[in-house]
């Protein structure tokens, strides 16, 4: 049996795509179990209507679409724009200084000191629990805390600022946060993707004359395209779902005016009657935007690699 | 290109599992047990005097769970029931505390008395306390009994009771379904040294006088605010004087109704605000505590009993407890405080004790609740150890007749404001949605009186807030 076995394979020569597919497994029941089925019962959920009124039961009663009437009805391009507003305005400084930071501690000839001690420090915000340093950014920045006490010390301002009732102080504030946590963590990737590149490369561009500028943008940046997605991607689908930093910092009203209102923050206004149905239809269209948005940066980033393909 | 496909897929399994994961967020964070068990009667005495409760015990479940949010009920059950050895033997009372923010309170306890029938005999929720702004949510349903029919008190255990706490927990069959050992009716406390700058006087009644009604009451302000005092501290202040006395519930039918006088809140705040009579602060936040201490400029807070003796007491000291100061006459601006009836009665606060369905120790709660609720000897005794205000009719009348005095307040016997107080309290109007709809209201509002939004607009961010979280009412 055994050696009639070994034949078989001899002649089939060894394959190792079933190893493959073994090894594939774990993830893909993890994957069912976890995430396709509560994916697809959010689908099922969001066309029924189901909350609880008190200690009392509403349904499930199938209603067809009026839960996506009512959400496009509720205000949700303003917390759309809210939460893209705020992502941006946390992630373009992100990105530049990342970028910036990732080139000066991996450039060789800048013989920088300690970037280990620097890599570690700015990690650090991103060790703090988000809830935490919201509301320690909470009592800073209230009408009597430490930052209103300085800038009042030091003659810039009469009275206090009151920060957290400009739309765009808070605003700022929430980006800042989401800034200041993930920066360190960008510097780290892209700076792994930026040592990955071929050092004759660089070189070979610095003998030919080119300037640092011209280093950075001809050749750094696109060798680490695939890291950039990587990174962009992350980080939008991470903004998408902002939610404990301006939940903590305005005690879940997303005042004010409901200017900082993210797109989880209202999906989470619904789990306080337990309406799975409106929650539901939230996330699906969550999962439409993010979709949507994943494959426009994909795709408008890898163009021109495809393009090369093509033309070879 | 077959690369890029893989891609993109890893891509899409990424995202769909970033997006599911934050769908099903668990709400029971921080729930603590604290077990107690009884310790087997040292005496006999006590055995023999607790023979009829040793009959019953026979038929109680061994395990008590009783549901709550912080350790005040369970320091008054320790203090008068347990220590004055009503507890019978071999039964284990423990204490499910959840703290109360963002409802995780209530998220606990209902999960915990959905799940009561399935539940293990020992696991089940026996008793349940509420606050009267979401009282009617429990009292509306099955999950809490009858306290006459089911539980066994009887009319005269309750003819003590003030019958405001009675109305709140009363369905809406007229079933009363929970008791309180505490009435927290609420008054105005104001500085006596401001007072007597702005009033020429800090004598009570004549203060009384002065703020008697809201017209009077901004005459004082404008008064107050020209000798660069505040007269109320920030927005919240008089909410719940104006709440208490709508002339109609929030909800008719499914309509969301804002009464009148939620209206006149909206207004006289307002007024306030842009005059600079307040200080633009928000309840419980640390500017608001600051203004009670004595760096202090506001003219009085409205406040109930607990936060008399608890909440303003430790604010108003220079040097905190906690750091070793005393809480006497010198420390900050203790005894600087007085009280008035204010504008309106109103009341602010309670928690009520219910029994749950599927509990398996009706004799136990029937003794509990009767001595802590309506035992005139044991209610009169909290409120000379505690100075809280207990929910007898006939022991705080003799508290205000006695010669009883508050140091904290000056030597002026508080209890007499509070048992006059008490009776006008009027609270037929409230709805299960109080709770939800109140705090709506009130951070709604906050944009207006900041100057962010329009009266329209805050109004509007108000109902959007309300049909979010109560999807069966409208506009």
């Amino acid at each position: 049996m055994k050696k009639e076995r070994n034949k078989e394979v001899k002649v089939k020569g060894v394959s190792y795509a079933k190893w493959g597919y073994l090894f594939l497994i774990p993830f893909f029941t993890v994957y069912i179990i976890f995430s396709l089925i509560p994916l697809i019962s959010t689908f099922y959920n969001s066309f029924f209507e189901n909350y609880r009124s008190g200690l009392k039961q509403i349904g499930p009663n199938f209603i067809g679409l009026e839960n996506y009437k009512s959400i496009l009805n509720a205000d949700l391009l303003q917390y759309i724009s809210n939460t893209f507003i705020m992502w941006l305005m946390g992630f373009i400084p992100q990105i530049v200084i990342a970028l910036l930071l990732a080139v000066w501690f991996s450039d060789l000839r800048l013989r920088l000191r300690a970037t280990g001690l620097f890599k570690t420090i700015i990690y650090m915000p991103n060790l703090i629990m988000a809830a935490a340093f919201s509301m320690l950014f909470f009592s800073l920045f209230s009408d009597s805390g430490p930052i209103n006490n300085i800038l009042m010390n030091m003659g810039i301002l009469k009275e206090p600022f009151r920060f957290f009732t400009s739309v765009w102080a808070t605003r700022g504030l929430i980006a800042g946060m989401n800034y200041l946590m993930w920066f360190g963590n960008t510097t780290i990737v892209l700076m792994a993707a930026i040592l990955g590149i071929d050092g004759c490369l660089l070189e070979a561009a610095a003998i030919d004359g080119a300037s640092p500028w011209k280093v950075f943008t001809k050749v750094t940046i696109p060798s680490i395209r695939p890291i950039l997605i990587f990174v962009v991607i992350t980080s939008m689908l991470g903004g998408i779902q902002m939610f404990d930093i301006p939940q903590i910092l305005t005690n879940g009203d997303g005042t004010p005016n409901r200017q900082s209102m993210t797109l989880i923050m209202f999906l989470n206004n619904h789990l306080f009657s337990k309406n799975y149905g409106m929650a539901g239809a939230l996330s699906v269209i969550l999962f439409i935007i993010s979709s949507i948005l994943s494959v426009l940066v994909f795709s408008s980033m890898t163009r021109d690699m495809s393009k090369k393909k093509g033309g070879r | 290109m077959q690369k890029k496909l893989l891609v993109l897929m890893l891509i899409g399994a990424m995202l769909v599992s970033s997006l599911t994961g934050c769908s099903s967020k668990d709400s029971k964070g921080t729930t603590e047990t604290d077990v107690s068990v009884t310790e087997p009667a040292k005496s006999e005495d006590t055995a023999a005097t607790e023979a009829p409760a040793t009959d019953s015990e026979v038929t109680q479940g061994k395990v008590f769970n009783i549901y709550c949010w912080n350790e005040e009920f369970k320091s008054r059950y320790t203090d008068y029931f347990e220590k004055a050895g009503k507890l019978p033997e071999g039964i284990t009372v423990n204490f499910i505390v959840t703290p109360s923010e963002n409802n995780a309170y209530q998220n606990a306890l209902d999960q915990a008395l959905l799940n009561q029938e399935s539940a293990a005999t020992d696991d089940k929720v026996d008793m349940f306390l509420i606050e009267a702004d979401y009282a009617l949510k429990y009292v509306d349903s099955d999950f809490a009994l009858d306290v006459k029919g089911d539980v066994g008190l009887t009319d005269a255990d309750l003819a003590d009771q003030y019958q405001y706490t009675k109305d709140i927990v009363t369905d809406s069959n007229g079933i009363q379904k929970g008791t309180t050992w505490q009435a927290t009716p609420g008054l105005f406390v104001y500085r006596r040294s401001i007072a007597k700058d702005v009033l020429g006087t800090d004598d009570p009644d004549q203060v009384q006088a002065a703020l008697s009604d809201w017209t009077k009451f901004d005459a004082v302000a404008t008064q107050a605010s020209a000798k660069g005092y505040k007269m109320l501290s920030g927005y919240d202040d008089a909410y719940r004087t104006f709440s208490n006395n709508v002339s109609a519930p929030w909800v008719d039918g499914t309509k969301i109704v804002i009464d009148d006088n939620f209206m006149r809140w909206i207004d006289q705040t307002k007024l306030y605000t842009d005059k600079g009579y307040n200080n633009k602060t928000i309840l419980w936040a640390p500017e608001w505590s600051a203004d009670q201490g004595p760096s202090g400029k506001v003219f009085g807070f409205f406040y109930s009993t607990w936060g008399i003796n608890f909440t303003l007491l430790g604010n108003s000291l220079a040097t905190p407890e906690a750091e070793g100061g005393k809480a006497e006459v010198g420390n900050g601006i203790f005894g600087d405080y007085a009280v008035c009836q204010g504008p309106e009665s109103y009341y602010w606060g309670g928690t009520w004790i219910c029994a749950a369905a599927g509990t398996d120790n009706l004799p136990l709660i029937k003794d509990i609740m009767q001595t802590l609720t309506c035992d005139p000897a044991t209610m009169k005794q909290i409120t000379e150890d505690t100075q809280d205000y207990t929910n007898n009719q006939t022991a705080m009348g003799e508290l205000a007749n006695s010669d009883f005095q508050s140091a904290f307040l000056g030597g002026q016997n508080h209890i007499k404001l509070f048992a006059e107080a008490a009776p006008k309290i009027d609270m037929s109007n409230i709805s299960p949605y109080d709770q939800g709809l109140n705090e709506s209201l009130q951070s709604a509002m906050h944009d207006y009186f900041d100057g962010t939004v329009t009266k329209e607009a805050a109004l509007e961010n108000f109902y959007k807030s309300a049909i979010e979280k109560y999807p069966e009412l409208t506009k």
